[in-house]
């Protein structure tokens, strides 16, 4: 099996540079989708229904077909004909400007005919609830999971608890709006997309056209923001794609900023009665739950419990989905994981408070991943949880403080990744690979791999990424990016270095083995003065240059990983205010590929998932059936006025390969804020967004 | 926050508020009644800080016109409508596109420009009230091929991910140190505080900001 070679011999991996696309993103002069022009480009826009639940009866255009400047309409880019949420898209412009094409759209007439609808959970759950889609009821049937067997757990248990928790629907909210860019040259398309999934986004757009994939090259050099939003093609790209053809002219299409909150995706809320039991050792010896929530009118809105403490003999859980006439759910940083981490971790420090247990050696009881183990004691030194009040509600003045905690889980590893390395006969580097850079560093990792393997400078390499022309990746979520990607750029940087190495012991008349890329240089390992510059190398290939294709290897990866978090807050009993003064985050990836960007992506885990604990939620109208706050102004996400200091601690396990870290390091933040609301106050948050309100009524409950 | 020249989010917002009848849309309206003398005629009043300069005196017009805006020290001419954001001049007529149209309604910060030195939001800005103004994107930092010190900092602490929020935080920093050269984290805060970033770089920001200020007083002395 592949092995990476220790540590104390890496130049770049485990180490901290920074990110090659730095320059181009703080200067402007990077790309995205959303800021190319093409020669002729038109510009697109989407008709949104105002209606929660209607048939299209008909449509007239005609007025905008005559607007000067519109270039092609569509009528019939709804799938059905029957929409399902308020901004489902209803008809598309394509016009030589942005404004003119919005002008269009207020010049199209549409007949509804108005059905009744559920845009909330509760309001769907009801018995006598419009239904989302006539054939079938809003509450689908249950999946009932478990093991040991309930009662008797509970039977041995010598404290319960039991409650209700609540988790809200949270929006993505990429900077980048989705969106897309068409360009057809005879029968074939170019998509420029805002996508985390450059291959699925080709397969699927061939589908929605029904034309071969062959015939669809999809590219993403850079793009604003995905949080698992962008991993799937979404109509625009088709309906783009469609205008272009008709208007015989590139189209770009971006959703706007509101079509982007109501119909680009979101997190599933979640309505959670538990019941659980410890045994008078400490031991959780029974968890049961039943469980609610929305994934507007798509299916999937599992919550993934129990989290963590995994070894509970006696589990029961019931889940039940709940169609709403509300946007689809899409996968979100970590999908189900949150939410669940926010019910288990509070009810893990009940059971403790019930048992007169402190939290953090309650869960070292019922812990039993080993690498966890560690962090949770390494975590309380570095935090000073000593210094933690045993009792909730300690300190007298108005303003109350208190610490928490939660812990980090995540699976997904590597997978099927190809490459391409081509080595120039003037020194020239080049890595191709089909996967993307949303934001991680993806593309700086690619070099930094080839540059390992090879003994030259990371900028010697030129990574090329983000497009479907290139050797064949999948797309990137679930923290599965550096695990496929990495591994397959090693596997490929060896072949040409062996290639290199043969050329290079020709040369000195000796064998492969006897020399050494490092430096830049190929030398011969007993004889320092006989060396070649890495041109003079390259220089021997004459005009052929050595091109070779590695793939994903076994050894290199691994799934799995641990940590745990560490909250201090303040809670304003006057106002209700709370406010994080600082995060510890202990957390495991393996060998670490780049130590400046896996901190990057702990800071972004734990700051998303304050903002999701403190601040945001998706409101719909139970009235109109709107997304009330479908704007950055009322959609409120943290700002720098609401951070925390945070110190993030990677604690490197390099002997078990690569492992993502984007979904982990979001897990447990919100779960670990609330226990320190907790501890800070002696009330316990039920309901996320914990927003002054909240607080204020739990504080008079 | 330094002052936003006309242009805070919520003094517009209000305003619009109170002036537009309710199913005119903010560009519908500048469209119907001319652009910049006439909203600044009807807004002027209130919006104007005391210490703002007074709006060049610009003719109402209507339909597209010819008009020079000065960007990053060259004059470009371009054609507008009196509806034209200077965001969507800068975007959509220039190609200038390092300040990023994210939500078109002042909430987020990511089109900060440099307006005569202020940090405006070119998303709220008409382009007919730019002229005469010495516009600065981050584009324009780049001297010679050299980033600025704060796009260095930026670069060198990781203070962006994704990038699409980064060239207006790169300019509301850039706009404070020129006001304040040696801002308290606190300071970097507040001025950074109508931007929005989804991907989690402020606290690095903070650092970039502060290794920015630093390197410029050490280059100083």
């Amino acid at each position: 099996m592949a092995n990476w070679k220790p540590l104390d011999q890496m130049t770049y991996l485990g180490k901290r540079y920074p990110r090659l696309d730095g320059p181009g993103k703080v200067s402007g002069a990077t790309k995205y989708t959303f800021d190319l022009t093409l020669p002729g480009m038109l510009h697109a826009a989407i008709l949104s229904s105002p209606h929660p639940a209607a048939e299209i009866k008909s449509i007239d255009a005609s007025a905008a077909q005559a607007l000067p400047g519109v270039k092609a309409v569509l009528t019939d880019i709804h799938p059905t004909g029957t929409v399902r949420y308020v901004g489902e898209e209803v008809a598309a412009v394509a016009a030589t400007t942005i404004a003119i094409a919005h002008e269009a759209l207020e010049l199209i007439k549409v007949e509804y005919e108005v059905l009744p609808f559920a845009c909330d959970i509760e309001t769907a759950m009801q018995e006598n609830a419009a239904r989302v889609f006539s054939e079938q009821p809003n509450i689908r049937e249950p999946r009932k999971d478990g093991k040991g067997d309930i009662a008797a757990g509970f039977a041995q248990a010598a404290v319960t608890i039991e409650g209700d928790y609540r988790t809200q629907v949270q929006v993505h909210a990429c900077l980048e709006t989705h969106g897309s860019i068409a360009q057809w040259e005879g029968d074939m398309l170019t998509v420029w997309d805002s996508t985390q999934s450059i291959n699925p986004v080709r397969e699927a757009i061939a589908k929605f056209l029904n034309i071969p994939q062959t015939n669809v090259r999809v590219i993403c050099d850079y793009m604003g923001g995905g949080f698992g939003s962008k991993l799937q093609a979404g109509r625009y790209s088709a309906i783009a794609a469609r205008l272009a053809k008709a208007a015989n002219a590139p189209v770009k299409l971006m959703l706007t900023r509101s079509q982007d909150l109501m119909i680009a995706g979101n997190r599933p809320n979640a309505l959670v009665h538990v019941k659980a039991g410890a045994t008078s050792e400490g031991k959780v010896i029974a968890f049961s739950t039943k469980s609610y929530g929305t994934a507007g009118v798509a299916p999937n809105a599992r919550i993934r419990l129990p989290i963590v403490y995994e070894d509970i003999p006696n589990v029961s859980t019931e889940h039940y989905d709940v169609f709403t006439n509300a946007g689809e759910a899409r996968a979100f940083r970590a999908p189900g994981c949150p939410q669940a981490s926010f019910v288990m971790e509070q009810v893990m420090d009940e059971l403790a408070e019930k048992l007169n247990m402190d939290p953090l050696a309650f869960r070292l009881k019922n812990d039993s991943n080993k690498t966890r183990q560690m962090q949770w004691k390494l975590g309380a030194e570095k935090f000073g949880w000593n210094k933690r009040a045993p009792k909730a509600n300690a300190d007298a003045g108005p303003i109350k403080r208190g610490m928490g905690l939660g812990a980090a889980i995540w699976w997904p590893g590597g997978r099927g990744t190809q490459a391409q390395m081509t080595i120039l006969p003037d020194g020239g580097i080049e890595v191709r690979c089909g996967t993307q850079d949303i934001g991680t560093g993806t593309r700086t990792i690619v070099a930094a791999v080839a540059a390992e393997e090879l003994g030259v400078p990371i900028t010697a390499v030129k990574a090329l990424i983000g497009d479907t022309n290139y050797p064949y990746s999948g797309g990137s979520g679930g923290s599965t990016t550096a695990p496929s990607v990495a591994p397959a750029i090693k596997n490929t940087a060896e072949k040409a270095k062996e290639k290199l190495l043969a050329l290079a012991a020709q040369h000195f008349g000796v064998t492969t083995n006897e020399v050494t890329l490092a430096n830049g240089k190929a030398i011969v390992n007993a004889d320092a003065k006989k060396a070649l510059s890495w041109k003079q190398l390259c220089a021997l290939l004459g005009a052929t240059p050595i091109m070779v294709n590695g793939e994903w290897v076994e050894g290199l990866s691994s799934a799995g990983v641990a940590g745990c978090q560490f909250a201090e807050v303040e809670v304003d009993t006057e106002t209700g205010r709370v406010t994080v003064l600082r995060m510890l985050v202990v957390q495991d990836c393996g060998l670490v590929l780049d130590r400046l960007t896996a901190e990057s992506q702990a800071n972004g885990g734990v700051i998303q998932g304050l903002s999701y604990a403190l601040f945001e939620e998706r409101l719909m109208d139970r009235v109109t059936g709107a997304h009330l706050n479908a704007r950055f102004e009322n959609y409120k996400i943290a700002g720098a006025l609401e951070m925390p200091k945070i110190e993030v601690i990677l604690t490197d396990q390099p002997e078990r390969g690569v492992i993502g870290i984007g979904e982990p390091v979001k897990v447990p933040t919100a779960a670990a804020i609330a226990n320190a609301v907790y501890h800070a106050t002696g009330k316990r948050m039920r309901e996320i967004p914990m927003t002054p309100d909240r607080v204020l009524a739990a504080l008079n409950s | 926050m330094q002052e936003r020249e006309n242009n805070s989010p919520q003094q517009r917002g209000e305003q619009e508020a109170a002036l537009l009848p309710p199913k005119l849309s903010r560009r519908n309206f500048l469209k119907v009644t001319g652009g910049g003398a006439l909203s600044t005629a009807l807004l002027g009043a209130a919006a104007t800080p005391p210490n703002a300069e007074p709006i060049a005196p610009a003719e109402s017009f209507k339909g597209f016109n010819k008009i020079q805006l000065n960007i990053n020290g060259q004059m470009r001419a371009v054609e507008v409508e009196p509806r034209t954001t200077l965001l969507s001049a800068l975007r959509y007529n220039l190609e200038v596109t390092g300040p990023k149209e994210v939500c078109d309604r002042g909430e987020c910060g990511a089109c900060t420009v440099l307006m005569n030195g202020k940090p405006v939001l070119a998303c709220m800005t008409l382009a007919c009230d730019a002229i005469g103004k010495e516009i600065l994107t981050v584009e324009g930092l780049v001297k010679d091929g050299k980033l600025d010190p704060v796009q260095q900092a930026f670069v060198e602490k990781d203070a962006l991910m994704c990038g699409f929020c980064t060239p207006g935080f790169v300019m509301s920093v850039r706009a404070l140190l020129n006001q304040n050269p040696n801002p308290s984290e606190a300071e970097v805060r507040k001025a950074v505080s109508g931007n929005l970033c989804r991907c989690g770089t402020y606290p690095r920001v903070f650092e970039a900001a502060l290794a920015a200020a630093k390197s410029a007083a050490e280059r100083r002395s």
